[in-house]
């Protein structure tokens, strides 16, 4: 397992630094509810095929920055492209270009894992063809070919999470935006989800991540701490380790976020 | 087009599994046939009497005789005082007090007419009405009685006379379950359509999915039109249904064309379907839904003339009922069910309801926000 993480990501980091192609671009983003300023003037840039971190304390701005990349949220202010499209004037434009799974469960409870499949697929676009190939080679890989006409609701909530990421992926996006997507799950199958984001970044896919765990944050090429609504530092985690003199990322974390002042 | 048919895939499923949906999908059609039409009618009938005979004479006995021969009637209670008759009259067990004063006879044979009194309960006016009435006809007919007996002299030559010969069209034999059933239907395809289209949207938002939904390259109006057309369907279904209870039932004729009835059912659910997703677009929880529903379905029925005439409202509210889809969808019904009207007579309902459809439908459409 740990042979083929380090493996994985050096080819990541091997990518990104010859392309360096800007996937997203985010200047000055502002988002406020009323007086409250959710995001205040974000500026940073993601690239393609790199794994982006997002890092932040409950209430620091993450979910809403990630759901106005998404097109869920307007912004207030600030210059916005996904894929080299505009945030303000081609929304659905992105939309077909990016993949999202949110902190919320969102496959359909009462459907099979194979109706939830066809629904999505069909939603995108996607042919019977298509479909099938697709379906076939999912559930094989998560070993849930005998289960393919089960109900969501009776399955262990890790395989559904890992069946949420890869029905985000069916229309082959660019961009994948992951909203905590480990939250309540154990350990080996959080272990399995990593090799799954690993797997589609080595495909050449974006991803961005938000998350609570600070191992994952070593597990991304770059990532970014929120703190208050503000990007704190952004930087690969060994230059951020080196710069807060801290051994893991837990101690850059706790050294950034213990000036905030938000909490929930 | 693809597109909806993946989305209409989708909802049967979650409909076909949703078992106390296709529970209240089948109850309500026979509830609301079987048990509403029957108590929601005006027939006046077993009206209570409480007789206050204080003649005691021929004369007046054949009155009470021409009261207790009629199918509305019922003596309930008879004494000389009128006291007990008003006492009955403020507890409720009598609906009227039919008082014959001590002369009655005497002052007919003598001053060639007579009075008696009628004291209604008209907490109900229209009943109270009705009772009068009724009551006036036996009277008339009984004086009619009379005069022949009195002057019924064989070379006598009847005075002359106007009879109105009466002959009731489209619903001969005045059953009030014609009237009501295919109004209570309206009701119940609104009630099916408007709830379960309204809920399953919002029911979206609870649970999250929508926002999978939202980041998606779905276009507004194929999700709207998506989730419309499920419930329409399935509101059609219970047209049928209940249209098939009550010609099995109460015999209720259809003299028009089904194909016609089923045309503008699709028609006027496009609207009310409409209305209930602009709803949803609009709430966040299905309780929401459930209250504002209601609030709109209240108003809607109560204006719609499924008891009261339209004609007799205030003008303004006859100019409100224009926007009330059930208001026309219901005289749709009785005049295609009883009268047999075709397309062509109901040419001014078609346009309104193909506005009220289009509004509503775009509404939903226009409020449904995919980023928010």
């Amino acid at each position: 397992m740990k042979e083929d993480k380090t493996d994985t990501s050096a080819l990541n980091t091997a990518t990104v630094t010859e392309h360096l192609q800007t996937v997203i671009s985010v200047k000055n983003l502002v988002k406020k509810f009323g007086h409250f300023v959710a995001n205040d003037h974000l500026t940073f840039e993601v690239y393609k095929g790199e794994i982006f971190g997002f890092l932040g304390a409950n209430g620091a701005g993450k979910t809403t920055a990630m759901r106005i990349l998404c097109g869920l949220s307007s912004p207030t202010s600030g210059e916005l492209t996904v894929g080299g499209y505009d945030v303000y004037k081609q929304a659905e434009l992105i939309k077909r270009n990016i993949g999202y799974m949110s902190q919320k469960f969102s496959l359909y409870e009462d459907l099979t894992i194979a109706e939830n499949i066809r629904f999505y697929a069909g939603i995108y676009g996607l042919s019977r063809q298509q479909r099938k190939e697709k379906e076939d080679r999912m559930l094989k890989k998560l070993g849930l070919e005998p289960e393919r006409d089960k109900l969501i609701a009776s399955l262990p909530l890790g395989w559904r999470q890992k069946l949420s990421f890869l029905i985000a992926l069916l229309h082959d996006p660019q961009i994948v935006f992951l909203d905590e997507p480990t939250g309540g799950v154990d350990p080996i199958t959080r272990r399995q989800f990593w090799d799954f984001i690993y797997e589609a970044a080595a495909e050449g896919k974006t991803i961005f991540v938000t998350t609570h765990y600070m191992d994952e944050a070593e597990y991304c090429d770059r990532v970014s701490i929120m703190v208050d609504g503000r990007i704190a530092a952004l930087d690969t985690p060994d230059v951020l380790k080196k710069q807060f003199n801290s051994e893991d990322m837990n101690g850059v974390f706790l050294q950034l976020a213990r000036g905030a002042t938000r909490t929930d | 087009m693809k597109t909806i048919k993946y989305i209409l895939q989708k909802e049967f499923a979650q409909i076909r599994r949703n078992k106390t949906m296709l529970r209240m999908i089948v109850m309500l059609p026979l509830v609301q046939m079987l048990v509403l039409v029957f108590a929601a009618t005006y027939d006046l009938k077993n009206v209570d009497i409480y007789v206050v005979d204080q003649d005691l004479s021929d004369t007046s006995r054949g009155l009470i005789n021409h009261f207790e021969a009629s199918p509305f009637f019922n003596i309930h209670d008879a004494s000389f005082d009128l006291e007990d008759g008003i006492n009955q009259l403020k507890k409720e067990e009598s609906d009227f007090v039919l008082v014959i004063p001590p002369d009655f006879e005497r002052s007919l044979v003598r001053e060639d007419e007579a009075d008696v009194q009628l004291l209604i309960n008209a907490i109900d006016g229209n009943k109270a009405s009705l009772i009068y009435q009724y009551t006036s006809n036996i009277i008339s007919a009984y004086n009619k009685q009379i005069i022949m007996r009195w002057k019924g002299l064989p070379d006598f030559n009847p005075p002359m006379r106007v009879d109105a010969r009466d002959n009731y069209w489209f619903n001969p034999e005045l059953d009030y379950k014609w009237y009501m059933a295919p109004g209570i239907l309206s009701i119940l395809v609104t009630i099916i359509g408007m709830f379960l289209s309204g809920m399953n949207l919002v029911r979206e938002k609870e649970m999250g999915t929508i926002e999978q939904l939202n980041v998606t390259p779905i276009k507004k109006w194929q999700f709207i039109v998506g989730k419309l057309l499920p419930f329409l369907v399935i509101a059609l279904l219970d047209l049928a249904f209940g249209l098939l209870i009550a010609r099995l039932v109460f015999n209720l004729p259809v003299e028009g064309s089904l194909v016609l009835l089923f045309g503008f059912g699709a028609l006027y659910l496009v609207g009310v379907l409409g209305l209930g997703l602009f709803i949803s677009t609009v709430t966040e929880t299905q309780q929401q839904v459930m209250f504002v529903t209601f609030f709109f379905i209240m108003v809607f029925v109560l204006m719609g003339g499924i008891f009261t005439p339209v004609e007799s409202m205030p003008h303004w509210a006859q100019q409100l009922d224009r926007l009330n889809p059930i208001y026309y969808f219901i005289r749709i019904m009785r005049m295609v069910c009883l009268k047999g009207s075709g397309f062509s007579d109901l040419l001014e309902e078609f346009v309104s309801l193909t506005i009220i459809g289009i509004s509503f439908l775009s509404l939903a459409i226009w409020r449904y926000r995919k980023t928010s």
